[in-house]
């Protein structure tokens, strides 16, 4: 199930520039985390990244992405600018939800991604409402909703497949199931493996595939994709992938060993896209000057967030209720 | 006595009781081989294998139903959930279920269950990681709700919880998991239950507290003292049922009284409390109650320090009500 697309040099590097933008925005985010100028919690998605990316790049602008906590990837991915994303890691006024949300609960109506969500399966169905709303508009805009192998065990990710299915909604579900929800393998939590098995249920069309490359993400959600927009139908899409590092920052990893961990460092999509455009296409010149450029933008964005203001106390009342009310 | 810290204490309470009756098991996300995010079940699956300390999949829902069934056949099950914030997708079968069962037998048939989960700011942790959600239980009759704030008191309510004949909802504050510690005994006992403490005496305003808060308290207690205002300040440590007869006894000592919680202003647990005192001590009061909480907003990322009720926002209100 895969959709042959076109490829060029000059898209082969813009997606891995995008994949290094994020790889490098996470990393600064972490020596920031551990400097102590980012608070609470800050889940990486390094490993990850070709999914974001490769999800990102067969979306049309106005297609709605909601994902979880782990959610730096998917809002640069879309569009945010790095610097409005770090600044609220930041907590800073500048960010993308004005310093109030942080790390988990990026939000972006601009780009239309409706969220990263702190409550695991929260927001699957409300990606099956957005899908309806689309649909009801008679407009052909798809929502893809993303999540880990985790909140397939809770009953809002059932609750959401189901709605989408009985009313054939246009979305795709993508769970991309890194083995791990937090620190218990997934073989502790799951009866079947398999999680693209929970469509059939459903009677929705499934796909899986273990993650490589950037291309083949796209290739895949292409279809599924296609499917949403042309025959308004749901599909659930398995990507098994990988993160390389703790569930949280605050996450030492013990529960892997570092043999696991290498072994699948070794098969990082982004090395592995940046080794093909040196190596097989003789694009080192080109690679190395993105690299510089994209070095400028992330440190461009950590001096933004650092002198950045912090959100005033009067902002709270007013971003809770539209008007103001009785104390 | 050794010094342990609130999950070290919780760690030896749950320990304790595991071997004492092997009724009693454990469920939750991580709480086996990796022995919980904030390390409170560690070494417990080790002694006491995977049929009492048992790993579950993401499904809160799940794992306080299934509780509430093994407790219909009579185990003593002692859930935990990661975070209260992620209580929620359990609250049907809080509220709907685990409240009622003895109400529904004719008084006969309890569902006895602990639930064992971390409340409370002071870890930047933001809307979903951060909040106080003990009134949204103390609403529902039928559940008991516990929260201390010191290494003893925890391990003391917890055996008194799990002893307990009603379900308990056992909040830990989380922001003093390793900060607060104290001398704890090793052998068995138990804090009862219904009972709050006198944490600092004191003769002009009573300051009601729990949990995280109290030590903010303790701080703003001695920052009036240095301006001659004597405060008493009183640990719930039990949130439902209220001990009603401490906090009317010092109310009607001081004649002021001034109630601290994280949660929100509107319809938290204080406004219970002054409302009972309202009821009980109305003529012994000198000053109009006050509160000093959380703000009627989500619970914010960057301005944890103003939201919470820290030290300096309650200060003044101590002064205030002592001046009145
Ligand atoms: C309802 C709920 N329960 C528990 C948690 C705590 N928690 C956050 S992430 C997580 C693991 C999720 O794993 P997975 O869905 O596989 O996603 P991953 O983090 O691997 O991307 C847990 C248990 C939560 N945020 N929400």
């Amino acid at each position: 199930m895969t959709t042959t697309l076109p490829k060029s040099d000059e898209l082969s590097l813009d997606l891995y520039r995008q994949m290094h933008t994020i790889r490098r925005f996470e990393e600064e985010a972490a020596r920031a985390y551990a400097q102590g100028k980012i608070g609470g919690f800050l889940h990486l998605y390094i490993g990850q990244e070709p999914i974001a990316v490769g999800a990102s790049s067969v979306m049309r602008p106005d297609d709605y992405l909601l994902t979880t906590y782990r959610d730096h990837g998917m809002a640069l991915a879309r569009g945010m600018s790095p610097r409005a994303a770090m600044a609220e890691l930041f907590g800073k006024v500048t960010g993308c939800s004005k310093g109030l949300g942080g790390s988990m609960h990026f939000f972006d109506v601009e780009h239309s991604m409706l969220g990263g969500y702190g409550i695991v399966g929260g927001h699957i169905p409300i990606a099956a409402g957005t899908a309806f709303a689309s649909k009801y508009r008679g407009e052909d805009r798809v929502t893809l909703v993303f999540f880990g192998e985790g909140a397939c065990s809770i009953g809002d990710f059932h609750e959401g497949l189901s709605l989408a299915a009985l009313w054939k909604l246009p979305i795709v579900f993508v769970c991309e199931n890194n083995e791990y929800s937090m620190g218990t393998p997934m073989s502790r939590t799951m009866s079947v493996e398999d999680v693209s098995m929970k469509a059939l249920g459903y009677g929705m069309a499934r796909d899986r595939f273990f993650v490589e490359s950037v291309d083949q993400v796209r290739e895949h959600l292409a279809e599924a994709i296609e499917r949403a927009r042309t025959l308004s139908e749901p599909t659930l899409v398995e990507i098994r992938t990988y993160r390389f590092r703790g569930h949280s920052m605050s996450d030492p990893g013990k529960y892997r060993t570092p043999d696991e961990l290498e072994d699948r460092k070794k098969k990082d999509a982004v090395l592995r896209a940046r080794a093909e455009l040196v190596d097989e296409k003789g694009l080192k010149e080109a690679v190395e000057k993105l690299e510089a450029e994209v070095e400028e933008v992330i440190a461009d964005a950590v001096r933004f967030a650092e002198e950045s203001p912090e959100p005033g106390i009067e902002l709270l009342e007013a971003t809770t209720y539209s008007g103001e009310f009785a104390r | 006595m050794p010094q342990m810290n609130m999950v070290q204490a919780i760690n030896d309470a749950l320990r304790l009781e595991m071997r004492r009756d092997s009724r009693v098991v454990i469920l939750g996300e991580d709480v086996g081989k990796v022995g919980g995010v904030f390390r409170v079940t560690a070494g417990l699956f080790d002694e006491f294998g995977d049929d009492r300390v048992i790993d579950t999949p993401l499904s809160e829902g799940g794992i306080i139903g299934a509780a509430i069934g093994m407790a219909l056949y009579g185990l003593v099950p002692v859930p935990e959930i990661q975070f209260s914030d992620f209580i929620f997708p359990a609250y049907d079968q809080i509220v709907s279920e685990l409240a009622k069962y003895r109400y529904r037998s004719g008084g006969e048939y309890p569902a006895k269950i602990v639930i064992r989960t971390p409340v409370g700011g002071g870890i930047r942790g933001g809307h979903y990681h951060s909040q106080s959600p003990e009134s949204l239980f103390i609403h529902v009759a039928g559940l008991k709700v516990v929260c201390p704030s010191n290494p003893a008191d925890a391990k003391g309510l917890l055996l008194a919880s799990i002893r307990d004949p009603d379900p308990v909802l056992f909040f830990e504050p989380k922001r003093i998991y390793r900060a607060a510690k104290g001398e704890v005994d090793e052998g068995d006992y138990t804090v009862p239950i219904g009972k709050a403490a006198i944490a600092r005496d004191g003769k002009d305003v009573t300051v009601i507290a729990w949990g995280a808060m109290l030590y903010e308290c303790l701080e703003a207690a001695n920052q009036a003292a240095e301006q001659g205002v004597d405060v008493e300040v009183l640990d719930l440590r039990t949130l439902w049922p209220l001990d009603i007869e401490a906090i009317v006894a010092s109310v009607k000592k001081t004649g002021r009284v001034v109630v601290v919680h994280e949660a929100p202003k509107t319809c938290g647990l204080g406004g219970e409390i002054v409302a009972l005192i309202n009821e009980k001590a109305f003529l012994h009061l000198e000053a109009p109650p006050a509160r000093v909480t959380g703000f009627d907003t989500p619970f914010p990322y960057t301005l944890e320090n103003e939201y919470l009720p820290l030290a300096h926002r309650i200060l003044p209100t101590l002064l205030e009500t002592a001046r009145y």
